[in-house]
């Protein structure tokens, strides 16, 4: 308990902080909103255009609105760009006190990354759980809400996946922080990494709606686990061991991406060390 | 009729007042609270064409407020104000094309441009004639000396030579007066004694009229021959420099150094500001007690190691002037 | 020195300010092109799926999206002084120093720099827009170049005026409002799609509200020579994108009132 007592303390107090901002999470959930309806409004246009090709869909129309709802409320729950705060004190050299601590840097970063994403996610998710789960059915569009999952067994993989989304989302924001590191700059990273993320993490399109021939790569490349595993799990898209399978994929691609990690902070560090910090 | 016209200037702001916290900021979109800040009242005084004006106040006294009446970009409640025959705000495009301000704080050049660069983009939003811009340019240039500085972009040059060079950007279209919101602020010592000099030379040599806002009081002694006091939005004091110095300025301070610890000292019209270990800190008039009457006198009754002589800091002054003239409260 | 002589100035110097570092600018460039190109990755899957949509193809969808999209990269070139005005200019102070000067405040706002970056954008942009009119087989006859070069010009109109609005509450608020971002990127986004795949609500909104449909929908149609399912005459599909200069002006007046405020309160 007390080995990990500075990275609970790190956690907690990012987490803390972050949640203070609630302008920002408010903007966020308007840009979100709008972003959902569109695209709610578009999918449904699809659907009811050509009917034989919405019942060969993999989704139904249904299962795309809750996916797509639920894709903008964890939004944030991916790892956008690079934690500004570690690219901050990448630009201004304070990235050597980080190193005099008698800790980790690479668990410390990572705690501190995993809470930066979650506390930006939960107000975010729970405004848009309000707006679109709640509101929605109340005042008579229950066909746009955002639905409950369909079985327990849904809600309880879609219950353990969520946190490994975050572990491995996290797990890549480590990745993305030590390129920063080496490069010192955290602007040609950010603007990369958003478009593959927002592509293959299903937030663009549900990963189950591009041509069937591309479904398996899709599925096994490791930004299908930070978003599209735990939304297909939670409504219903993947079950019994097809759910196993995903969430085995989650757990493979967090281990495999935290090994890179440290691997290639020994070596980043090391040179900076080198050069003198 | 004079150069530069304030009468019974008046300037107040509405301050929204918001309660802390989530529940304030939601009661803030419904209802808000608003607080009156007279910012100026009654604000008058004139300037010929040709003087150098400085002008002195604490922080938040009113100096800021008239000098953006003054340059147009702030619009007053009530008074006249007119520079050259016109009313800044009304007339803001024709009248800022007659003045040229430089704020100390903060840059009007182009961070990325060579100064040179710099300066012949704001000839063009001036509309400087380019055979007048050449030659005012080459004129400001070795004035200011800035020959090695042009070629660099800005963002390299020294806090000096950077001031140097605003300087010279807010004279490129020959203003009529210079508004100069603390110049010296941050600088080292030589280039606070470059950027006096010019300004002095501008104000002697080509009769740029200058209004100066400034910390240093040596700035004020180096340039200003008259000095006006603001203090709570009133003109507390607008008289000729010596004569502020007579009468508020007389005081001297004199920091001694002893060898031992700093000796109790009773001498007639010799006041103890600070005592402290081995050095003693004394206000005294020079017209009284000249300085070195004083100094052979301490020096003669104990073992003194160093002597300072001094002014009291700008706010000190203002702080007296304050309470002279009874607006402490408010 | 007129006003169109002093932007080509200040256009000029931000150019070279900007090539004191070219790798940035390029780099920076060619990343706009690859990221904008996901903009059509999703329509394009939903086509490969469904095959169309109330008999649009992808084809006519490229057409929408790049005519809006062209129009927005244009817009981005000049307006990033009005992008950032709350956070570098209200919050700072900085816009003292706008008025000072003898020039208009929205044309120096306009100079303070041309975002030679956006070329990536642009060049994605007009790609998307000239493949998608080869698919769907536009005839481009000189009315139709001008009714495109007029509807791009009412587009820039329209993304100049909600970014001038945008500038103009930071008078207000004080910090730039990213919220805005909705409205141009999102507005992208929206304004790629026929209007009639919209609940009415929606495109009320994009029509009588900010008329992104008025420089996207309407005169595409027009250019695609498609009468609307929705049942506008056929007179006001080329006339719409006047909607845009309509929003623009509307935008000057809030942002007169936001100069107003600001300098009878100083902050």
């Amino acid at each position: 308990m007390n080995a990990a007592r500075p990275y609970l303390a790190a956690f907690s107090s990012r987490f803390l902080l972050m949640l203070q901002y609630r302008a920002a999470a408010v903007a966020g959930f308007a840009t979100q909103c709008w972003w959902g309806a569109i695209k709610v409004m578009i999918y449904a246009a699809f659907f009811a255009a050509t009917p034989t090709a919405a019942a060969a869909s993999p989704m139904t129309l249904p299962q795309v609105i809750t996916y797509t709802w639920l894709a903008q409320a964890l939004l944030a729950l991916t790892p956008w760009s690079a934690d500004p705060e570690v690219a901050l004190s990448v630009r201004t050299g304070s990235v050597a006190y980080d190193r005099l601590r008698p800790v980790d840097t690479y668990s410390l970063w990572y705690v501190r990354g995993a809470a930066w994403m979650a506390s930006r996610a939960l107000p975010r998710a729970a405004l848009m759980l309000l707006g679109a789960g709640l509101i929605l059915p109340l005042i008579g569009l229950s066909d746009w809400a955002w639905r409950p999952p369909p079985t327990l067994a849904a809600a309880a993989a879609f219950a353990v996946s969520l946190p490994l989304a975050l572990a491995l989302s996290a797990a890549f924001l480590m990745i993305v922080n030590i390129i920063v590191a080496a490069t010192l700059t955290d602007r040609g990273v950010n603007v990369l990494f958003n478009s593959l993320i927002i592509v293959f993490s299903g937030n663009l399109l549900p990963l189950a709606l591009y041509p069937d021939w591309a479904r398996t790569a899709l599925l096994v490349q490791p930004f299908a686990g930070m978003m599209d595993i735990p939304l297909r799990l939670y409504v219903g898209q993947l079950s019994g061991t097809g759910a196993l399978a995903g969430l085995g994929l989650q757990a493979f691609w967090t281990v495999a991406l935290i090994l890179l990690g440290r691997w290639a902070m020994d070596r980043v560090m090391r040179r900076l060390e080198v050069q003198g910090g | 009729m004079p150069q530069i016209l304030v009468e019974d200037l008046a300037k107040t702001y509405r301050v929204a007042e918001r309660d802390p916290g989530l529940l304030g900021a939601v009661k803030g979109l419904v209802h808000r609270r608003h607080r009156t800040v007279e910012a100026l009242r009654n604000v008058s005084f004139s300037l010929e064409a040709g003087e150098l004006l400085g002008f002195i106040g604490a922080n938040g006294a009113g100096k800021s407020t008239t000098i953006k009446i003054l340059s147009g970009i702030l619009k007053p409640d009530a008074g006249v104000v007119m520079v050259n025959g016109r009313a800044p705000f009304t007339d803001r495009i024709a009248h800022v094309s007659r003045i040229g301000v430089v704020f100390g704080q903060r840059t009007q050049l182009w961070w990325d441009l060579p100064v040179a660069e710099g300066f012949d983009l704001l000839a063009d939003i001036y509309r400087v004639e380019p055979a007048r811009y050449r030659a005012n340019r080459d004129e400001l240039v070795a004035l200011l000396r800035l020959e090695r500085v042009l070629d660099q972009p800005v963002r390299q040059l020294s806090l000096g030579q950077r001031m140097r060079a605003e300087i010279a950007a807010a004279l490129l279209h020959e203003p009529d007066i210079l508004f100069l919101d603390e110049p010296t602020i941050g600088l080292d010592a030589p280039s606070k004694l470059a950027v006096r000099e010019v300004v002095r030379r501008l104000n002697r040599e080509r009769g740029v009229t200058v209004l100066l806002t400034t910390h240093d009081m040596h700035d004020i002694e180096a340039l200003a021959q008259r000095v006006i006091v603001i203090g709570h939005g009133q003109v507390l004091a607008d008289s000729p420099f010596e004569t502020l110095r007579a009468n508020v300025l007389a005081e001297r301070r004199l920091v001694v150094d002893f060898a031992h610890e700093a000796p109790e000292i009773i001498m007639a019209g010799v006041a103890v500001r600070r005592r402290q270990g081995q050095t003693l800190e004394l206000a005294f008039d020079p017209a009284r007690t000249p300085t070195p009457t004083l100094i052979a006198a301490l020096a003669a009754a104990h073992e003194v190691v160093d002597i300072h002589v001094g002014e009291p800091a700008i706010e000190e002054v203002i702080a007296r002037f304050y309470d002279l003239h009874g607006a402490g409260e408010a | 020195m007129n006003s169109a002589a002093l932007l080509l100035r200040y256009f000029s110097a931000s150019l070279r300010s900007q090539l004191q570092y070219p790798g940035s600018a390029i780099m920076l460039g060619i990343g706009a092109f690859l990221t904008t190109i996901i903009d059509m990755l999703a329509a394009w899957a939903l086509f490969d799926r469904f095959g169309q949509v109330q008999g649009w193809s992808l084809g006519h969808i490229a057409v929408f999206y790049g005519v809006v999209s062209t129009s927005f990269a244009l817009t981005d070139f000049f307006t990033r002084g009005f992008d950032v005005f709350g956070n570098e200019f209200v919050k700072t102070g900085a816009f003292d120093r706008v008025l000072l000067r003898p020039r208009s405040p929205a044309l120096q706002l306009i100079g303070y720099e041309f975002r030679l970056s956006r070329f990536g954008r642009l060049a994605q942009a007009l790609l998307v827009l000239f493949v998608g009119a080869a698919v769907v087989g536009v005839d481009w006859s000189p009315d139709k170049v001008l009714l495109l070069a007029w509807t791009i010009t009412g587009g820039v109109a329209l993304f100049t005026g909600l970014l001038v609005l945008q500038a103009s509450f930071a008078f207000w608020t004080t910090e730039s409002l990213e919220v805005f971002n909705v409205l141009t990127y999102g507005g992208i986004q929206a304004a790629q799609f026929p209007l009639s795949l919209y609940a009415a609500w929606f495109r009320n909104f994009l029509i009588f509200v900010v008329p992104l449909g008025c420089v996207a929908y309407y005169p595409v149609l027009a250019i695609l020579d498609q009468p609307d399912p929705l049942g506008a005459p056929a007179w006001w599909l080329p006339t719409a994108p006047a909607m845009g200069f309509v929003f623009l002006s509307l935008s000057f007046l809030a942002w007169r009132a936001g100069i107003s405020r600001y300098t009878s309160t100083g902050s």
